[in-house]
């Protein structure tokens, strides 16, 4: 078999307005600075008064605003990390909650239970949730698609379930577990000090950004795209598609695992509704809203799905809605009918999630420009 | 002696309730390649609608026969559910796999937060017959009526799928079908229709399952359904894709399993040993104990 | 000579980034077989599958196919298949967990009767056997019953393809001879890498070479002309290659040969 270029369209030579081409030229030089742009602006925030009225509740600096937004920062890294696995190497894991809540639960357990400092308790819950992403991937991945799908959903109802029941008394059972914060260090208890975790949660995001990106790059990357494309092809390679599918899953899962050392630094404890399959699910929406396998994509639908989950909340018992007939108002203030929705929405008319957009409207905008390919 | 029985026929009363709900996920997947998230979604449906028909439906009521009618008005409601789900969000993303998947899943998130929305999150006293609260005496055992009205309902449905399936056309077509579609309609058959079928059977098993497990437990609540997916989703897996009669044992000894362990270990290791059933299985036999591989 | 029954015009098949087909062209003769040749891989099944509208998901068809005045692209295999295109897929895909009866039974359609007699003429095994779960038939009997549901309804023309793979020297041998009679009555259009079941029934050849049409014409001119054959095939003379003695032996030529990189060996009329 043989591949065939299409035949080459000629391009109408055409004048091409001069101010657009040099707008849309300026545009392609700043993108690259763009992350940088966005990153200075998040570090900066805290230092911002600036009222935000229907968008924060308080002052940006505020500790609740703060608190919210390194929620969302975390779920913006961890639906990167997930990402590594739906996106860029076409796994449907259903048990990814399970990772994170290790990292959580490792922490908590080790700090509170255990009385060890937060300096041995993390890195001991993340390579804990390393090690038993790990085990875990290396059982699960004997199987491919939808068998696989749900035997990570199994794995992580076996975690589910240990948490719920309490075994040994250690995770607090149904109540969660409240964080000893005799075990922390300073800086990090209090809510003055709401800041540090906002900028934990930015430095966490950043590191699995930078993670994703390396592995994406490297020739591992490559391979698992591969993988993602039609496995069969990697396999005739000589390849072993299993040894790099556990790659990324362990990678995955480590990641997940220390996002949840800092969830459970910035909620102050655990509780059990993290371990569900509920948890998973929203991930693969954060990043099926976002794009799957796009740069940014998984990393803006998790800082967008955390924001409207809990604004949501409050915009349904907001005057406006409830200013709505019952019918409408009731369903408006839960925010998961709402993501619900758009999520389906999204499947049928953005199959590439937001990511897309920014693709579509240099698309409308080179069909503007007749004469250049892109 | 009489704790084995009743730790067994409590035991079965739980498989007949998995029974239901994977027998229905078992042939939309075997048929239609969809790993249908909002199964869950139509026992919800089934049980707040016998709820809502007990207490407002003319002729319906929590006793004798208006329970019957409660039942069905719920059985109905699941079924139509299913039915335009099929037609009006699997349909137009017929062969895209992972998207059918995503749009379930979405569909599961909104409906319960729907459910949720409308008669709030906690659970609700469920109507139910008098005599379904009652015990019957079985070898000592004292068995309660509502796991054995479980039980019976779920043979009947085995009884009625394996009938329908072996006596019907359209039945010979979704035999025909799990074991591949493609070759139905170059048959000349139009396959979709059968698609739609299934979803209405697996609507009406599930929201015979949301009613009658309501009654056994006595509330209805809108996570009800999500809880019992994921078993009902390993029962499938075990069981082996597309095969119902697969799925029967699968329930029995998932339930079994679970109540015998849960009782004399700790509460909770059931349900871990279930899981490790799971996996044990799936190593050995990747295809579950009958039907197609599950590789695809 | 007559309208033919099918015409292709090109036809260009692109799955998964692979340009399998690119603009394939020719017509099946109303009566007789047309066989459709060339080596593995080189888009042959393809070619019948997306006549018959069974391009996997995602692939994407250009081109037309009629069947008389009938436009057939665009339309789905249901419907295809009840206006009179009988597809007999590689592999024979026979639902092994049903009974030969059930089988059978699927094909049936309403507003029809079915040809029982003419099934259970060509093919008494299958009356015998009609109870019997057709995943324990031998692989002769599958391919007689892969026919046979096909033949339950009238058809305007026949897909068949490699009835003859993996089956044994006698068997292929009757499946050749089911497949004379059939085409007594009805066109087929037949995929087959074996040249002596190739000789024996065809009469019109298309051969296909890097995904286009390299050459077309008599059959029985083709596999004369030893030097075209094996450059177009891959393979040596026909003489030699009896039906009864070595199909394994040819098709392991074949594939060696379609081993070889692509620009190795090249056909005549092949990269225009």
């Amino acid at each position: 078999m043989t591949e065939v270029k299409s035949p080459e369209v000629p391009a109408p030579p055409a004048a091409v307005p001069g101010e657009l081409t040099e707008a849309t030229s300026r545009w392609g030089r700043l993108r690259p600075f763009l992350p940088l742009v966005a990153l200075a602006v998040a570090l900066l925030l805290p230092y911002s008064t600036l009222h935000l009225p229907g968008i924060f509740e308080g002052a940006l600096n505020s500790p609740g605003t703060l608190q919210l937004l390194a929620v969302c920062l975390v779920f913006g890294g961890l639906a990167a990390g997930y990402d590594l696995l739906f996106g860029r190497t076409g796994m449907l894991s259903f048990g990814h909650a399970l990772y994170f809540a290790a990292g959580v639960y490792g922490t908590d357990i080790l700090i509170t239970r255990f009385g060890l400092s937060l300096w041995q308790a993390a890195p001991l819950a993340i390579i804990g949730g390393t090690i038993l992403a790990g085990l875990l991937g290396a059982v699960a991945l004997r199987t491919v698609g939808i068998a696989f799908a749900m035997v990570t959903l199994a794995f992580a109802q076996v975690g589910a379930i240990l948490v719920a029941r309490d075994f040994g008394g250690l995770t607090g059972g149904e109540e969660g577990l409240p964080l000893d914060v005799a075990g922390l260090p300073d800086g990090l208890v209090g809510v003055a000090n709401t800041v540090n975790l906002y900028w934990l949660a930015l430095a966490y995001l950043a590191v699995v950004v930078l993670v994703v990106h390396r592995v994406s790059a490297s020739p591992t990357g490559r391979v698992l795209a591969g993988l993602r494309d039609d496995e069969r092809r990697i396999g005739v390679l000589g390849l072993d598609p299993y040894r790099f599918k556990l790659v990324a899953f362990t990678l995955a899962g480590g990641l997940a695992a220390a996002g949840g050392v800092v969830y459970c630094l910035i909620v102050g404890g655990a509780s059990p509704h993290i371990t569900g399959s509920e948890l998973t699910l929203s991930l693969l929406v954060m990043v099926v809203l976002g794009g799957p396998g796009t740069r940014w994509g998984p990393v803006l639908g998790g800082i967008g799905y955390m924001y409207l989950d809990h604004r949501l909340v409050s915009f349904g018992t907001s005057d406006a809605v409830d200013a709505l007939p019952a019918f409408l108002s009731r369903p408006l203030s839960e925010p998961l009918f709402v993501l619900g929705t758009v999520f389906i929405l999204a499947v049928y008319f953005f199959p590439g999630g937001l990511a897309s957009l920014t693709s579509r409207l240099s698309l409308l905008r080179d069909s503007l420009r007749p004469g250049t390919r892109r | 002696m009489d704790t084995i029985i009743l730790l067994t026929l409590t035991g079965l009363g739980l498989a007949a309730l998995y029974f239901l709900v994977a027998s229905g996920l078992s042939l939309v997947f075997g048929l239609a390649d969809v790993l249908n998230f909002a199964h869950g979604l139509f026992l919800g449906v089934g049980a707040y609608a016998t709820w809502w028909a007990a207490g407002n439906l003319p002729g319906a009521g929590p006793d004798g026969l208006g329970f019957v009618v409660a039942v069905a008005f719920g059985v109905a409601a699941g079924t139509l559910m299913a039915v335009l789900v099929e037609l009006v969000l699997i349909r137009p993303l017929y062969s895209r796999t992972i998207e059918q998947v995503l749009v379930t899943v979405g569909l599961s998130l909104a409906g319960v937060a729907l459910l949720q929305a409308t008669w709030g999150a906690d659970a609700r006293p469920f109507p139910r017959p008098a005599w379904t609260r009652e015990v019957t005496s079985i070898l000592g055992a004292q068995v309660p009526n509502g796991g054995l009205l479980l039980i019976v309902a779920a043979l009947l449905v085995l009884g009625a799928i394996l009938a329908f399936l072996r006596w019907t056309r359209y039945g010979l077509i979704i035999r025909a079908g799990v074991e591949n579609r493609e070759m139905v309609t170059a048959l000349g058959i139009d396959v979709r229709k059968a698609f739609t079928l299934v979803f209405a059977i697996g609507g009406a098993a599930a929201a015979l399952a949301g009613s009658l497990g309501s009654v056994y437990f006595g509330t209805v609540s809108p996570q009800q359904g999500g809880s019992l997916l994921i078993f009902a989703f390993i029962v499938v897996v075990i069981g082996g894709m597309g095969s119902v009669v697969g799925s029967a044992y699968a329930a029995v000894a998932v339930g079994l399993l679970q109540q015998f362990v849960n009782y004399y270990g700790t509460s909770g290791l059931g349900d871990i040993c279930v899981v490790a059933l799971l996996a044990v299985v799936l190593l050995l036999r990747p295809q579950g104990i009958a039907g197609k591989a599950v590789t695809a | 000579m007559t309208e033919p029954v099918l015409t292709v015009e090109d036809l260009s098949v692109r799955i998964a980034g692979l340009h399998i087909l690119q603009g394939v062209s020719f017509t099946v003769a109303p009566t007789g077989v047309t066989v459709l040749l060339g080596r593995n891989g080189v888009g042959k099944t393809t070619t019948l599958r997306a006549v018959v509208g069974l391009t996997p998901p995602g692939g994407e068809v250009r081109g037309t196919v009629r069947m008389g005045a009938q436009s057939l692209l665009a339309q789905r295999t249901h419907r295809l298949v009840r206006g009179g295109l009988g597809y007999v897929p590689e592999d024979r895909c026979v639902f092994a967990g049903l009974t030969v009866a059930e089988n059978l039974r699927l094909a049936e359609r309403r507003g029809s009767t079915p040809a029982y007699d003419r099934v259970f003429a060509l093919f008494p095994e299958l009356d015998r056997r009609s109870r019997q779960r057709a995943g324990s038939l031998s692989g002769g009997q599958q391919q007689m019953l892969a026919i046979g549901r096909v033949l339950l309804n009238d058809n305007r023309l026949l897909l068949v393809d490699e009835p003859t793979k993996g089956l044994a020297p006698k068997v292929v041998t009757e499946v050749a001879e089911v497949l004379e009679r059939v085409a007594e009555s009805v066109p087929v259009l037949l995929v087959e890498q074996n040249l002596a079941v190739v000789r024996r029934l065809a009469r019109d050849a298309v051969v296909l070479a890097a995904g286009r049409v390299a050459w077309a014409g008599d059959a029985q001119e083709l596999l004369l002309e030893t030097a075209l054959t094996r450059s177009l095939l891959g393979v040596g003379s026909a003489e030699g290659h009896q039906p009864a003695a070595d199909h394994q032996p040819a098709e392991a030529a074949v594939d060696q040969v379609a081993a070889r990189p692509a620009g190795a060996a090249s056909a005549p009329e092949d990269g225009s």
